[in-house]
């Protein structure tokens, strides 16, 4: 029981907070709308945290340039847009700067040695520069149909209502049956294979709570738009990390790099590569990233993405990354990312003055680390 | 009437699993050199960092008295006030900063404000760097003098600390010939003027010319003390005492199928240090290892073994890196480790947690680490049951004990890591594995179990290089020891004819004639 509550300490942090907020806010948390834009307006934070936890895992390492990279990209977008192109070109635009950044990043972090800190440091400033000149310093709004589409639009079927998508129940319900025949089918052969597994009830018990918040969840949808097309991004996105740090051999590295450098080195991985990679692939979610706020906010401005950089690091330690490398899952961090959410969100809603939101971040920030820190201490971890 | 400075008494340490010191007892008296001898892991500087206080009062039993009273050490600044400073053999100075502020860290010259004085730091520390014949500035970097230097600002740093007694731990290990000489006469200068020092070596010509009294430690026990007044003692009755041990059957039998085969072999390896790029580190050496064969490496540490072993290991060591490897015959040019893995090498370090493990990894993670393409399909995706799977079977295998792999190595014991390590270079599948001092810090029954794994391995054709500085478990285990000195060959022998007086003196007639670099 003790260890049950220890692995899943967030989550029940989460349910604690999200409790809390909804009393405070007298059920306004809990209202379609704010249900539904609680990921989207964090769809910045959920994605980059997931570049951000590459960067983590290979020591501790993080990346400060992304809420500028978020911005130039995005500034690009604008401009080009804005130029009369295309909005796939756009796109590519956007999406092309990012991978310059990432690949001068990398290389500059991976082979030359630049610390990470340093490196990220002056692009932080290099391109919030960059994306100032772009934009001539003004701002320039999007109203390209296409491009907002793209990224803000509702999956709605034909003869649907605002208010009644029973399409977004209907596809939760078909996710929440697809999970439920997935976990049985993985246990009974774990089962089959003698393999250690969780206990039956567990099991079932786990799997109800989840089902159960998907189809609240799309029910909510449901009620408010549908499913949201920066849903599908998120979501696109996530599993994607997720598989690729819990289940590849690519993954496994950034792990081990982190774990020891040394022992890694001499077991024939390059950590060379695989700094290389996890800065790549960060700058490369923030440029995504930085299409998906311009989409939703609708116009860029040269503060566009400022301290988002802390949003997505502070997301990885509440959600349990090492500090020290090593450690971290994706699945951590997204509680981390949405328990920050609700907190931010609560309370906007509760209408706490800005200045002590700040205060109450930073305690939440500290006492994570702090808990993590020290309960691995206990746990006889170096 | 015997003026004892130092008595150790019934001094017992212990640590999980291992009695690092059992029951020792020391003396020294006042205005003596005493030389404390006995091999890797005997105990002797378990021994110096219970007296000066690294070790602290209460995690060791007995008694220290110094200067006829008993102190209780907390820490090593307790033992500094009394005048007993230790030199560690890796040096403890910051290159960054200059040798006076090196000298006075953490003991600076400061008014009761905490602000520095640093004109007094400066003459003061120029006023040390005289009586031990430095004629650098004292604003000079750390960085920017050689070894033998720093060991003498070292040496100055404790006549700072107004020293009464002076604990040397392998001073001249890392100086030549010249510096070392020059380091003994000044020794043997401040004991004149009533120091008393304690000097840890293997240089056994050394001890014979500056020592005045010799304690031999072995197996973590005070064997003997020699008087050495004449200084003219014979290095075979040090070695004698050193080593004395009855070979009991602590090694598994083993039946001895080697091929005529050379399964490897390097001719002419040379390398230079991977920093200090003039220092040749390994120095023409040439060996072959047939198939079916545990080949051994002998030599005090420093020989450059684990120079030679890594730099062969896909040049995970050293640069400006030459000579020649062959494996089953064919010359293989090995660009990086990942390359050598591939080519059937494996080296398992001596060093396993800093670079053989991911402690905050599981079991499993970390056994299939240096081969994870065995466990991944095409794209690279892990099939992680087969890799639990696999970890369990040698869990199993080489009786780690654990209650599952997915538990983290950090929480194992050391046998049980080693065990790990061992895991994950035999998952990757070697025709040739070095080891690296396969059995250091474990218990007797997790070293005997190691060893039957080497044998299951030379059983199926494959060879072993066992790297120890162990002298039985090389007499014990292979079938033909090379012995290293300085980074040279400087013997070879079957292990029938070796003996451990042989395999000692051929070390210590190559130092005499100063080493050939």
């Amino acid at each position: 029981m003790r260890s049950v509550v220890k692995k899943y300490t967030m989550v029940l942090a989460l349910v604690v907070v999200f409790l809390f907020f909804t009393a405070l806010t007298g059920g306004k948390l809990l209202l379609a709308q704010n249900i539904s834009n609680l990921l989207l307006q964090n769809a910045y934070v959920l994605i980059m945290a997931c570049g951000m936890l590459l960067c983590i895992l290979t020591g501790g390492n993080v990346d400060l340039s992304v809420g500028a990279t978020l911005c130039l990209s995005a500034a690009l977008a604008a401009k080009s847009l804005e130029a009369g192109m295309n909005p796939m070109l756009a796109v590519l635009i956007a999406i092309g700067a990012a991978l310059v950044i990432g690949v001068i990043q990398g290389y500059l972090v991976g082979y030359v040695h630049i610390p990470p800190f340093i490196c990220t440091l002056a692009g932080m400033f290099l391109y919030r520069g960059l994306a100032r000149v772009v934009l001539d310093s003004k701002t320039i709004s999007i109203s390209n149909e296409k491009f907002l589409n793209l990224f803000t639009s509702y999956i709605m079927f034909p003869g649907e209502k605002m208010k009644h998508c029973t399409s977004a129940l209907i596809i939760g319900i078909i996710i929440a049956a697809l999970i439920a025949v997935l976990m049985i089918g993985n246990r009974a052969k774990k089962v089959k294979q003698g393999y250690q597994a969780e206990s039956f009830a567990f099991m079932i018990a786990k799997l109800i709570i989840i089902d159960a918040l998907i189809i609240i969840y799309s029910w909510k949808l449901s009620q408010y738009k549908g499913i949201p097309v920066m849903l599908l991004w998120i979501l696109v996105i996530v599993l994607i990390f997720a598989f690729i740090t819990s289940s590849t051999v690519f993954g496994r590295y950034f792990y081990a790099v982190g774990g020891n450098e040394k022992a890694t080195k001499l077991s024939g991985i390059d950590p060379r590569r695989v700094y290389f990679w996890a800065y790549f692939l960060m700058s490369i979610l923030a440029g995504l990233s930085g299409l998906l706020v311009a989409a939703r906010i609708g116009s860029v401005d040269g503060n566009m993405g400022n301290t988002y950089e802390m949003d997505a690091i502070a997301s990885c330690f509440i959600g349990g990354a090492s500090a020290y490398g090593g450690s971290g899952s994706v699945s951590g961090i997204m509680v981390g990312a949405i328990l920050l959410g609700v907190i931010n969100q609560g309370m906007s809603i509760y209408g706490l003055p800005d200045q002590w939101q700040y205060v109450v971040k930073g305690l939440v920030l500290i006492i994570a680390v702090v808990f993590d820190v020290v309960s691995n201490k206990k746990a006889g971890k170096s | 009437m015997e003026d004892y400075i130092l008595e150790m008494k019934n001094i017992t340490k212990l640590y999980p699993g291992v009695k690092a010191l059992d029951n020792v007892n020391l003396k020294v008296q006042r205005g003596e050199i005493h030389a404390l001898v006995g091999e890797n892991g005997a105990g002797k500087s378990t021994l110096m960092n219970v007296l000066s206080g690294t070790i602290p009062y209460g995690q060791y039993t007995g008694d220290i008295v110094y200067n006829g009273e008993i102190c209780k050490f907390n820490n090593i600044h307790d033992s500094e006030k009394l005048g007993i400073v230790i030199i560690h053999q890796e040096l403890a100075l910051i290159p960054e900063m200059t040798i006076a502020e090196n000298m006075f860290l953490g003991n600076e010259r400061k008014n009761k404000f905490g602000k520095i004085n640093w004109n007094e730091t400066y003459q003061q520390a120029s006023e040390n760097m005289k009586r031990v014949g430095l004629k650098e500035q004292s604003s000079v970097l750390i960085k920017d003098i050689g070894t033998g230097k720093q060991q003498l600002v070292e040496i100055a740093k404790a006549l700072s600390k107004n020293v009464k007694l002076l604990i040397l731990d392998e001073p001249t290990s890392s100086l030549n010939e010249e510096d070392s000489q020059m380091l003994l006469d000044m020794l043997i200068g401040f004991k004149n003027e009533g120091m008393t020092a304690i000097i840890i070596t293997h240089k056994l010509n050394e001890v014979a010319y500056v020592a005045d009294k010799i304690t031999v430690v072995r197996d973590g026990s005070t064997i003997e003390t020699m008087d050495n007044a004449d200084h003219n003692i014979d290095e075979e009755r040090i070695i004698k005492g050193m080593v004395g041990r009855e070979l009991s059957n602590r090694y598994p039998e083993r039946e001895h199928h080697i091929s005529e085969e050379v399964l490897f072999e390097a001719k002419n390896w040379t390398v230079y240090h991977p920093i200090y790029t003039e220092k040749r580190i390994v120095n023409n050496v040439s060996f072959k290892v047939h198939k079916g064969e545990i080949v051994g490496f002998s030599g005090l540490q420093g020989a450059g073994r684990t120079e030679m072993a890594m730099s062969l290991f896909g040049k995970s060591y050293g640069s400006h890196i030459s000579g020649q490897e062959f494996i089953n015959g064919k010359e293989v040019h090995l660009k990086d480790v990942r390359d050598a893995i591939d080519n059937g090498l494996a080296y398992a370090t001596e060093d396993r947690k800093t670079n053989g493990l991911i402690l905050s990894d599981t079991i499993a993670k970390n056994t299939t680490m240096a081969r994870m393409e065995k466990i991944a399909n095409k794209q690279g995706i892990i099939d992680i049951a087969k890799e639990n799977k696999i970890a369990e079977d040698y869990a199993k295998a080489m009786k780690t004990k654990t209650p599952s792999v997915q538990q983290n190595v950090g929480n194992l014991s050391g046998g049980n890591q080693q065990k790990v390590l061992l895991s994950k270079w035999m998952f990757a599948e070697p025709n040739v594995l070095f080891l690296d001092e396969p059995s250091r810090g474990i218990d007797v029954g997790a070293k005997y179990e190691i060893y039957c794994i080497m044998n299951d391995m030379v059983k199926e054709g494959k060879t072993v290089v066992m790297i120890s500085s162990e002298l039985p478990e090389l007499l014990g285990m292979c079938d033909r020891i090379y012995i290293m000195n300085e980074g040279n060959i400087v013997g070879e022998m079957d292990a029938k004819d070796a003996t451990q007086e042989k395999i000692m003196s051929a070390i210590l007639s190559s130092k005499d004639k100063g080493g050939s670099i």
